[in-house]
């Protein structure tokens, strides 16, 4: 019995055996022990976080920057539940997280003990699965059952619950190659329909009207899945749009993409996908962003859902064609029969969608994305327009925080590539950008990493800053400051009259002086003229960065798909605003 | 007005009625994710039975009648199929092929002659008496939801003082047994 581990030991072998390189952390009570241990696995680096939510979208960041599971480690009680929205960020956007978290000792549990939670209780629906370990025999096996679990099919977190005694208890360590027969078989493969392939060969033929919908079901299948979806848009031809998480796995200024879907995205791209004939849905999920009024939603297109989540499938909208399987598998054979059956279909189809293409430039020719420049005031979008122009040049990550400024990134940030893109979309989670940065920059050490944030969301988890000066992270934390919650400022000057009602923030920091306060750099813009050369100064630095750019505090989001409104009717600015919300509309969000 | 809602529900659909048969890992805490996954997503459950049905291989059998659209019905198989503990899950239609049961023990006390009386009302039901003193019977009925309904209806006015019941469990009719969802 001379091979037996203590639950510790276990932990970390497991780690290691998963090839895990990084974790995000912040230790307490009852995950000492799991600390103590971690002296002696050097290739296990451990980040210490401030905030346990801060762990959770530096993990998430991790994962969506290198397509592998975020690791994060929290003790019981506060440090589990403050990773619960970090948890159900990743649910939402499907992302790979295994939380390891202590619990109180098993002859506690139930007790009301110190940081004493119910933890697999509360994080049950926010997790794809849970654990909670009762035998020290059964660790090495739940806990490579949890990376499995959390890496196949739909991608998200999951959560293994670890009392203080089960980290002391010494038990057997089961490996991972003889564990992988016992897994029950989770049902990842793509069960090839060939007459389901067919059917789209054929709706492909048909269509007058088509349009590619995708989103970040491709970019969660991987690289290879970007490059099919490019060699599928080069076969047919099709104009391609994306949803928000979808962004970079086609690039973004091609010609044949419109440009980001849905409330605030392109008049050409909704408007295609209003009049269309022929939807091809690879990796999206049909979200109420994306598809406005949902009776009215692309009312004359035959609709292809391609997804790897069998639920996803009819959940919102009816389609006629539904695909069930990883957009990689579904796309290389689609691939290979849009060859087969009809090769050099581009050229022989460009006759038959030439006058689609027509209508699309005629409603790009609004120019949708436009904005009144100014020279007195940064306007937002320049903002990120000139930060665009000027870092383009360098592989960039961009994360965001969420809101207004989320919103002008996704717009005038173009990526050209996969995992570039990090933001929270399904539950919009205010503070989620800082943390993830770091994250993103610990995967990717010598890449230029920039949290495009508002000042609002970034307060939420500001105290990160001081995990990027403590690993030397050179995160830029580029805030269009404009005072507001902006979202919630527009919303409310379009919805509610213009009462705004606790969306603008009194007592600011200085985010100069913030900066400094963590031994980091802080940078202020105030006038256009001085942007570029401030942006310029923020690069040259090769440590963690504030960058305060004051901009215009009344600039709105636009275009915008205003509440209750199909595709096709969308605000265009502001003077489209008048009158074109009806009462009916202003209850729905 | 309401502005915290986000969309109005605009097309009413029909609601139907289904039992779902969902084959489970007999392991802590794998009712709270069935019933949680119903409660988080709005779906209803009118009622729920469970057991462990094979010790060997540690499987429960979990059926629940619910309702609810075609479109709702369906996303209930869909979530329930993703759930890890969850083996294979199984929609019965509410028809002649399936056999639908479900049982209750019911408790009278009363005067003589009310039990009396009780007791000859139940005869037009498959039932047994568990226990009887003179003041009291216990009786066991296994019978169709509706059944039972009409059962308790009728021994409430002659001193029905207790009842329990498991929820509906079924079956289908034929050899045919459901395979891998």
């Amino acid at each position: 019995m001379s091979n037996l581990m203590t639950g510790a030991e276990i932990v970390f072998k497991v780690l290691e055996d998963q090839k895990v390189k990084h974790i995000f952390g912040y230790p307490g009570g009852a995950v000492l022990p799991i600390y103590d241990e971690l002296k002696n696995h050097k290739n296990v680096k451990h980040i210490l976080v401030r905030h346990e939510q801060g762990a959770g979208h530096a993990a998430e960041g991790y994962a969506r920057s290198t397509g592998k599971p975020g690791v994060l480690l929290v003790t019981s009680g506060p440090g589990a539940t403050n990773a619960v929205t970090a948890l159900t960020d990743a649910y939402m956007d499907s992302i790979p997280l295994v939380c390891i978290a202590g619990q109180v000792p098993t002859h506690l549990i139930g007790t009301d003990a110190f940081q004493e939670c119910d933890t697999t209780g509360i994080t049950r629906p926010c997790t794809k699965h849970n654990w909670l370990v009762k035998d020290v025999n059964q660790l090495s096996n739940i806990m490579h059952r949890a990376f499995e679990v959390a890496t196949t099919g739909r991608p998200g977190p999951v959560l293994v619950d670890i009392p203080k005694d089960i980290q002391f208890k010494k038990g057997k360590y089961t490996k991972l190659k003889e564990l992988k027969k016992n897994l029950n078989n989770y049902n990842t493969k793509f069960n090839l329909e060939i007459n389901k392939i067919e059917e789209v060969i054929k709706l492909i033929i048909k269509s007058k009207k088509p349009i590619l919908y995708t989103g970040g079901g491709v970019i969660n299948s991987g690289p290879k899945a970007t490059e099919l979806l490019r060699e599928l848009v080069s076969l047919t031809g099709f104009p391609i749009t994306s949803t928000l998480q979808g962004l970079g796995a086609y690039p973004g200024d091609d010609h044949k993409f419109l440009g980001m879907l849905g409330m605030h995205g392109t008049y050409e791209a909704n408007n295609a996908m209003h009049d269309c004939d022929l939807m091809i849905n690879i990796g999206a999920r049909f979200d109420d962003r994306i598809t406005g009024k949902i009776d009215e939603f692309s009312p004359k297109s035959k609709k292809i859902h391609i997804d790897i989540d069998p639920s996803s499938i009819n959940k919102n909208v009816a389609v006629d064609l539904a695909l069930v399987g990883d957009v990689k598998l579904v796309l290389k054979q689609l691939v290979l029969h849009v060859k087969k059956h009809v090769p050099n279909f581009k050229n022989s189809n460009k006759h038959k969608i030439a006058s689609w293409w027509n209508q699309i430039e005629k409603w790009r020719k609004k120019n949708s994305l436009g904005f009144i420049n100014s020279d007195k005031i940064i306007k937002p979008q320049y903002a990120v327009q000139r930060l665009y122009e000027l870092t383009k040049a360098q592989d960039t990550f961009i994360t965001t925080e969420v809101g207004q400024h989320q919103m002008w990134a996704a717009q005038h940030y173009k990526f050209d590539k996969p995992n570039r893109w990090m933001t929270s979309g399904g539950l919009g989670t205010m503070g989620y950008g800082l943390p993830a940065a770091i994250g993103v920059q610990v995967a990717h050490p010598d890449k230029l990493v920039i949290d495009i944030a508002g000042e609002a969301s970034v307060l939420m988890t500001m105290q990160e800053m001081s995990t990027a000066a403590q690993y030397k992270l050179p995160i830029k934390i580029f805030i269009l400051n404009n005072q507001y919650m902006g979202m919630v400022r527009q919303w409310q000057e379009l919805l509610h009259e213009k009462n705004y009602s606790e969306s603008y923030t009194a007592a600011l920091p200085d985010f100069v002086k913030l900066a400094e306060a963590y031994g980091c750099i802080g940078i202020r813009a105030e006038k256009p003229d001085e942007l570029d050369e401030k942006i310029a100064q923020m690069l040259s630095v090769n440590k963690p960065v504030i960058f305060d750019c004051v901009v215009d505090k009344t600039e709105n989001c636009y275009p915008m798909i205003p509440s209750g409104k199909p595709h096709n009717q969308m605000l265009l600015g502001a003077k489209d605003e008048e009158d074109s919300i009806s009462d009916e509309g202003k209850i729905l969000v | 007005m309401n502005k915290s809602a986000y969309s109005f529900e605009t097309k009413k659909e029909k609601i139907e009625n289904h039992i779902i048969v969902v084959w489970v890992d007999n392991e802590s805490g794998v009712l709270a994710r069935v019933v949680g996954l119903f409660s988080g997503r709005g779906y209803n459950i009118d009622s729920l039975a469970v057991g462990e049905v094979d010790k060997k291989k540690n499987i429960s059998r979990i059926t629940i009648s619910t309702s609810g659209t075609p479109q709702v019905l369906q996303q209930i198989k869909l979530q329930l199929g993703k759930l890890i503990p969850v083996h294979k899950v199984a929609d019965f239609p509410r028809n002649k092929k399936t056999l639908v049961r479900e049982m209750a023990l019911l408790k009278v006390v009363s005067s003589k002659t009310q039990i009396k009386r009780a007791i000859k009302l139940c005869k037009n039901y498959k039932f047994t008496i568990l226990d009887k003193t003179t003041k009291s019977f216990v009786l066991e009925v296994s019978a169709l939801k509706k059944e039972i309904d009409e059962l308790i209806k009728k021994l409430q006015p002659l001193g029905l003082a207790s009842v329990s019941r498991t929820g509906v469990v079924a079956m289908t009719k034929g050899y045919e047994i459901y395979k891998q969802h």
